[in-house]
């Protein structure tokens, strides 16, 4: 039994991490995903910043899933994960004031990222809290790992550098689109090109050797 | 089965006028164009259409290798693509920049979406604002031609124009002889090659009429009549060159009659718009890839309706 609970944990975990990739597959948060992805660091902090508000929220909703009203069931979510927005922005604002101040309204704006209504209204609200924790795990970490690869690449040639580290050679000068939205689009649409691809090649090994 | 049978939908019209053969002619109609500007900017604008037509036409081929598809660069259209990029970049850009103009033209716009007749927007315009908004310095700054005196100084005729439009001459704006992106000078050779295809009833004369026509219109009405300005602000700048060989792209503007005429006065409309009360000096490029993704939309209300037509929710 206890066996039984592990897997489905690491299984809900993964499956927020890989098969349903919030960024790549689900294709939810776009707005953060495309506001703040201009400099590694952004993507890195974001997504941590989410993760948190993801893990909580999460939790709390599972805990209080047969308490809350179907009726008013998104006030409710709102309560919980405006609290917990409001907690990681004032503890943003009293430690890492810089970082905040390069992320900004984003970090409010958490409140309604729509992966985490998607996950608290499809998962949380129907699991118990010990999965509902594997499965914000899963997506925030999902949705870190995304943004920051594609931040990485934005910062790369918007800036010639990751995360502040110069790459590029002396002379090269900084595809400035890049770190403008239509520069996060084009990213966004090749990476995800990128994963579809290794996707269908990932599938079609794993159908040779079954059969 | 899909290599051998090409499908297509009715009328099967059988007709000796084949993408190849439109886009030799669209070539034609380019070159006198890029001769101009060779001759006005030097070896230097050679070397760009060059390496810009090379550039294209190689991307297709590697993409089309890679993805093993059918090879398509027979079609001239790579060509095309490439010329018309080279004819928007000025001849002072490093080398390197038509190579990644071309690769995102036909990678990123034309290939990505399924190839020829398939891409959204104009293919060499896209690349252009993805250039000009990444390296503006080296996109924006337009070089002085062979025939100019030195201590004329560099400001293109369009910045010219919106101050004192009488000290720019009309002749010079004719043959080309002002700063500008190396294709767009000289409108003479542009409506020739215009001319030229529409004779060989490869263009539509809808669209370049309408946009330069709503441009000429709107500039005549805001300036108090005053006739010279006008006149002067279509020609200067990429307006010819724009609503002769870009607007008029296949893939990217309106099948209808009445959605041509509102796909130039669309075009013709937003550039004035962006040169008269915008930032950028010239809005002909953001005002066709702007009605560009309007064109589904158009081609949508301007269907034709054929007679007997049942309509569909009534």
């Amino acid at each position: 039994m206890a066996d039984q609970k592990k897997s489905s944990f690491i299984s809900v975990f993964l499956n927020g991490l890989i098969t349903e990739n919030p960024t790549f597959t689900l294709m939810l948060g776009m707005c953060p995903t495309l506001g703040v992805t201009t400099a590694a660091m952004n993507g890195v902090s974001m997504g941590l910043a989410t993760t948190f508000v993801l893990v909580c929220s999460n939790l709390f909703i599972s805990l209080l899933r047969n308490i809350i009203p179907d009726k008013v069931r998104i006030p409710a979510y709102i309560v919980v994960i405006a609290s917990f927005v409001t907690m990681i922005d004032l503890f943003m604002q009293a430690f890492l004031p810089e970082l905040r101040a390069v992320l900004g309204t984003y970090i409010q704006l958490i409140v309604v990222n729509c992966i985490i209504f998607a996950r608290a209204e499809s998962f949380a609200a129907k699991n118990p809290p010990l999965l509902s924790i594997a499965d914000g795990l899963g997506m925030g970490l999902g949705f870190t790992c995304s943004i920051t690869l594609l931040s990485m690449v934005r910062e790369l040639f918007g800036s010639g550098s990751i995360f502040g580290l110069r790459i590029m050679p002396e002379g090269y000068l900084p595809m400035a689109i890049m770190n403008q939205v239509p520069g996060g689009f084009i990213t966004l649409g090749l990476m995800m090109i990128l994963v579809n691809v290794i996707k269908k090649y990932a599938s079609a090994r794993k159908e040779e050797k079954l059969a | 089965m899909q290599k051998n049978l090409a499908i297509t939908s009715c009328p099967h019209i059988r007709s000796r006028k084949t993408t190849q053969k439109i886009m030799q002619d669209v070539c034609i109609a380019l070159a006198p164009a890029g001769i101009a500007g060779i001759v006005y900017f030097g070896a230097r604008a050679a070397a760009i259409i060059a390496i810009s037509v090379v550039t294209c036409v190689l991307a297709e081929l590697v993409y089309e290798k890679m993805m093993n598809q059918r090879v398509t660069i027979g079609d001239w259209s790579a060509v095309v693509t490439g010329l018309l990029l080279a004819y928007n970049l000025p001849s002072t850009v490093p080398l390197w920049i038509p190579i990644i103009g071309g690769i995102i033209a036909i990678v990123l716009v034309k290939m990505l979406f399924g190839g020829i007749g398939s891409n959204f927007m104009n293919p060499a315009l896209t690349a252009r604002a993805v250039l000009f908004v990444s390296w503006g310095g080296l996109m924006g700054t337009y070089p002085i031609t062979r025939y100019m005196a030195d201590t004329v100084s560099a400001a293109t005729p369009l910045a010219v124009l919106a101050t004192d439009s009488a000290s720019v001459s009309l002749v010079d704006l004719m043959i080309g002889n002002c700063p500008g992106v190396l294709g767009e000078t000289c409108k003479l050779a542009i409506l020739a090659g215009g001319i030229f295809l529409i004779a060989r009833d490869v263009l539509d004369w809808k669209i370049p009429a309408c946009f330069i026509g709503s441009a000429f219109l709107l500039f005549l009405l805001t300036s108090g009549f005053n006739f010279d300005y006008a006149v002067k602000e279509i020609f200067a700048g990429s307006l010819m060159l724009g609503a002769i060989f870009m607007a008029t792209d296949y893939a990217t503007s309106p099948q209808s009659n009445l959605g041509r005429v509102i796909f130039g006065v669309g075009c013709g409309l937003i550039l004035f718009i962006i040169r008269a009360y915008a930032n950028y000096p010239e809005g002909c490029s953001f005002s066709i890839l702007f009605m560009n993704i309007l064109t589904p939309l158009i081609d949508r209300y301007t269907a034709p309706k054929y007679f007997g037509e049942v309509k569909q929710h009534g």
